[in-house]
C-alpha cells in the first residue's frame, strides 16, 4: 500500500491526499512533525528526500518526492479512465504540465505567504503577496474566457486534470496569507466546481461547497 | 530613548502575557518577537533563567546572549511551559493550573500560529460549542447532533474568572486518544482576558480530565500568535500525533476567526444578537467590559 509521509496542514500533501481520494487509492499516512519540530530537516527524513520537503510516497518501494511529480505518479498508475492525466495525448500532456509548473509558482507566493503569516517564516511578504495575486490574475482570465468557450477546467478537456488539483489548495489557502479571492470570480466559481467532484474530501483550512442553488 | 508603548490600555499593559514554548527556544540565543505592537528580544539560558527587553540595536535575533547577564529586563516568568513576559505591572503569580503538575500527563505545546484576529475573538470563539459539528465536522461534533445543551455560567469573584460547567456534547472523536464517539463532559475558565483554560472528560480516564489551554500573544490589536498548551491524558501516542490532533481542529477554525468583522470584538450588548447558547460569550464580554479592557475590543459606550 502507499505511504504517505504527510504535514495534515501542508496544500502540497492535502492535493495527494485529495487525488487519492478521488481515485479511490487506498493509502497509509506517516505523520511528519513540519511545524514545530520540523522533522522534514531531521536526518531520517533526509534519507527519503534530500531537499527536505514534504510530501514524498513510497508505493512498494518506489520513493518519489514532489507534489506535482507524485501526481503524475498517481494518475498515470492508478486512474483506470485515464482522464487526469491522459497518457496517449501530447498536446494536453503539454498543457498540464504547463499548469503544473504554475502550480509550482502559486506554491512559491500563496504558499509562502501563508508560511509567513501562520508560522513565522521570514520571506518577503509584499513580495509573495504581489506574486500571488499576478498569477491569480492570469489563472482568472484564463479560466474566465474557459467559461466563454464551454470549457470547465484548466486544460482544453471536458474532464479535471491533474492540473486543477495541483493548483487548487494553495488558492483555496490564500486568505491565510492574506490574498483575497474577491477579485477572481472565475476562479470562485472554477473551486466550487473541483468541490463538488465526485471523491472530493477538505483538509484544514478548506470548507466543502454549499448546497447547490435550486434549478 | 523612546520609552512610549503603543498600547495605553493600563489593563493589559500589567498582564502577563505569553512570548513562546519554552521547548522551542534555542538557548543563549537571542529571538524576537513582538508584544501590543512592541517590539520584543529575549533569550533563556540553559539553568532556565530568561530574560525580556525591548529590542535594541546591541543584540540582534540569532547572536549568542547570556541570559542572566541582560540588564534592563522586563517582568519575565515561566509558566505552564511558556515564556511569559509584562510591559507593565504585572501581578507576582499567574492564574492557577494545578492539573500540571500532575506527573502522569502529557504536557506539550501543540503549536503557536499567527492568525489575524484579536485576542478577545479567538477567546470567544474557543467558548463556542455551537460551531463544532458545521466547522469541526466529525471531530468534535456531527450532524445531527447540533443541540447546545443547557450550561451553568459563573463569575467567580474570588478569583476574578469566568466558569462555565455542565457543558455537554456529542462528540465522534473527542481526542487522539478516543476509539468511539462520546458524550463529552466541559469545563471552560476564563482567567485572564486572553487566556482560556479548557477542560475536557478524558476517553482514557472517566474519573478525570485533559486540559487544554489557549494562550493568546496579542501583536496588535487584529493580530495574535496562539499558543496551544496540551495536558493530557494519553500514554499511546507519539507527541506528533496529538500535535496533529490539535493542529487539525485549530486549522479548521482559523478561516473562521479570521473572518470575524468587526476584527475587535464588540462590547456593546446591542451590538451582536446572542442566542442562548453563547451565554458563556456574553459573561465573557461584561467581564471584559467591568474589568475596563480596550485593546482588542471595541468599547460599550458609557
Amino acid at each position: 500500500m502507499i505511504k504517505l509521509y504527510d504535514y495534515e496542514l501542508s496544500g502540497n500533501c492535502y492535493k495527494l491526499r485529495l487525488l487519492m481520494s478521488i481515485l479511490g487509492v487506498e493509502y497509509s499516512t506517516v505523520p511528519v512533525d513540519f511545524y514545530p519540530g520540523r522533522e522534514h530537516k531531521a536526518g531520517w527524513f533526509l534519507k527519503l528526500n534530500p531537499l527536505g520537503q514534504l510530501p514524498v510516497i513510497d508505493d512498494d518501494g518506489l520513493v518519489l518526492r514532489d507534489a506535482q511529480a507524485i501526481l503524475v505518479y498517481l494518475a498515470a498508475k492508478y486512474d483506470t479512465a485515464g482522464t487526469w492525466y491522459p497518457r496517449d495525448n501530447p498536446e494536453l500532456l503539454g498543457e498540464i504540465t504547463q499548469w503544473l509548473a504554475f502550480a509550482d509558482g502559486i506554491t512559491g507566493t500563496a504558499s509562502a505567504a501563508r508560511l509567513h503569516d501562520a508560522l513565522f517564516y521570514d520571506f518577503d511578504i509584499n513580495a509573495a503577496r504581489a506574486g500571488a495575486h499576478r498569477l491569480f490574475r492570469i489563472l482568472d482570465e484564463h479560466l474566465w474566457f474557459g467559461e466563454r468557450q464551454g470549457r470547465e477546467w484548466i486544460c482544453s478537456t471536458s474532464q479535471p486534470t491533474i492540473a486543477d488539483i495541483a493548483c487548487f489548495p494553495y488558492i483555496m489557502l490564500s486568505e491565510e496569507g492574506g490574498i483575497s479571492r474577491q477579485d477572481y470570480p472565475a476562479i470562485r466559481r472554477w473551486c466550487d466546481r473541483v468541490k463538488r467532484l465526485k471523491g472530493f474530501i477538505v483538509m484544514s483550512g478548506v470548507f466543502p461547497a454549499g448546497p447547490a442553488k435550486a434549478a | 530613548m523612546a520609552m512610549t508603548t503603543r498600547c495605553s490600555d493600563s489593563v493589559v499593559l500589567n498582564l502577563w502575557h505569553p512570548l513562546g514554548a519554552l521547548a522551542e527556544l534555542p538557548v543563549d540565543t537571542v529571538v524576537d518577537t513582538v508584544l501590543l505592537e512592541e517590539r520584543l528580544s529575549l533569550a533563556v539560558g540553559p539553568d532556565g533563567t530568561v530574560a525580556v527587553w525591548r529590542s535594541c540595536a546591541e543584540f540582534a535575533a540569532g547572536d549568542k546572549i547570556d541570559a542572566a547577564s541582560v540588564c534592563n529586563s522586563l517582568p519575565a516568568k515561566v509558566a505552564y511551559g511558556y515564556l511569559w513576559a509584562s510591559l507593565g505591572c504585572p501581578p507576582d503569580e499567574l492564574f492557577p493550573i494545578p492539573e500540571y503538575d500532575e506527573t502522569d500527563r502529557r504536557r506539550l505545546n501543540a503549536a503557536t500560529f499567527g492568525v489575524n484576529v484579536s485576542a478577545p475573538r479567538a477567546i470567544e470563539n474557543f467558548l463556542d460549542m455551537g460551531h463544532f459539528p458545521y466547522v469541526h465536522t466529525d471531530i468534535l461534533g456531527v450532524e445531527p447532533h447540533t443541540e447546545v445543551k443547557e450550561y451553568d455560567v459563573d463569575i467567580s469573584v474570588e478569583r476574578d474568572e469566568i466558569l462555565a460547567t455542565r457543558c455537554r456534547f456529542f462528540q465522534p472523536l473527542a481526542s487522539s486518544a478516543s476509539q468511539t464517539g462520546a458524550e463529552v463532559e466541559y469545563i471552560y475558565r476564563v482567567p485572564h482576558p486572553y487566556c482560556s483554560v479548557l477542560y475536557k472528560s478524558s476517553p482514557v480516564d472517566g474519573a478525570r480530565y485533559d486540559v487544554i489551554a489557549v494562550f493568546m500573544q496579542p501583536l496588535s490589536q487584529e493580530t495574535v500568535r496562539a499558543h496551544m498548551m496540551l495536558c493530557i491524558l494519553d500514554e499511546d501516542n507519539e507527541d506528533k500525533v496529538i500535535k496533529r490532533f490539535q493542529q487539525t481542529i485549530f486549522g479548521q477554525d482559523k478561516p473562521i476567526l479570521e473572518n470575524q468583522f468587526p476584527k475587535r470584538l464588540p462590547l456593546d450588548p446591542r451590538a451582536e444578537t446572542p442566542i442562548r447558547a453563547d451565554k458563556s460569550a456574553i459573561a465573557y464580554r461584561r467581564w471584559l467590559n467591568r474589568k475596563g479592557v480596550k485593546y482588542g475590543v471595541i468599547p460599550a459606550p458609557n
